[in-house]
């Protein structure tokens, strides 16, 4: 896995869960040889930086907007992309995502509208759907299995 | 921080799904052009969007989507000298394509042809 560019793409952090999750799957990625890279809007940002103020566990971290303008005008792309969502506009972004880049696109939707959300989505993608707000470990439990199926 | 945002535009809808939002562009156009997401208008912004992304134009005004991730998506016109630019672009774009496609369906029409045998004709 190593080389293999990853692009963890947040929507916005209302969701408790998203930061956590994030920095968890970015070490444990990051752990198996993966290239890591998060992109996430001002606030996201600043909740994960905050969290992780020695960049331990997210090394490469950038604005959302410019990371999509970067795919988009072809100075950079992923090989894998997970999309956090827990509402409508994170799944545009996804589909923007899903749009313009080569890279395999993982959906991983989240929050109390989880279901109905996961039913909206058009785009070619694997989709890693829970209903949780506060409490990681249910999503966490399903990215550690896909991690390891990927891995073997 | 887009160059929408320093833009004087008017709000048509705020906070709403990104189907919804097109489906009011389609609804309340005079003409509609399909691009794709990461389209780029005006100075910087490369429309975020489901596709088929949708562009409307009213009169002189460019009516497009705006997604913000934590607010939603929202509809927006812009009217003055920039939008009859894109709009001029996006005509220009749509007429290219016509031509493209006449131009792509010529030999289609020749194939036809040389698909009909002599016996066929010999039938007739």
């Amino acid at each position: 896995m190593t080389g293999t560019k990853v692009l963890l793409l947040m929507g916005c952090p209302e969701v408790p869960i998203q930061t956590s999750i994030v920095l968890y799957l970015s070490h444990k990625l990051a752990n198996s040889g993966f290239d890591v890279t998060v992109a996430g809007t001002g606030a996201a940002n600043k909740l994960l930086r905050v969290s992780d103020s020695e960049s331990y566990y997210v090394k490469k971290l950038e604005n959302l907007d410019k990371t999509l303008e970067r795919v988009i005008e072809k100075k950079t792309d992923f090989d894998l992309c997970f999309a956090f969502m827990h509402n409508d506009a994170g799944m545009t972004y996804a589909a923007t995502m899903s749009a313009i880049s080569r890279a395999k696109m993982y959906s991983v939707i989240f929050g109390r509208n989880a279901d109905t959300l996961a039913e909206t989505i058009e785009f070619d993608c694997e989709k890693l759907v829970s209903k949780v707000v506060h409490n990681p470990s249910q999503l966490k439990n399903m990215l550690d299995k896909l991690v390891k199926e990927r891995s073997t | 921080m887009s160059c929408i945002e320093q833009m004087k535009y008017e709000i048509l809808l705020d906070r709403i799904s990104y189907k919804e939002a097109r489906a009011y562009i389609e609804n309340n156009s005079e003409e509609i052009y399909y691009v794709a997401p990461g389209y780029k208008i005006f100075k910087d912004y490369h429309i975020i969007g489901v596709p088929p992304v949708a562009l409307g134009v009213k009169g002189n005004a460019l009516i497009f989507t705006y997604t913000k991730p934590c607010y939603g998506t929202f509809v927006l016109t812009v009217d003055n000298e920039e939008s009859i630019k894109e709009i001029a672009k996006l005509r220009e774009k749509e007429t290219k394509k016509e031509n493209t496609s006449v131009k792509k369906s010529k030999p289609s029409k020749k194939a036809k042809k040389t698909q009909v045998s002599f016996s066929d004709i010999w039938k007739k």
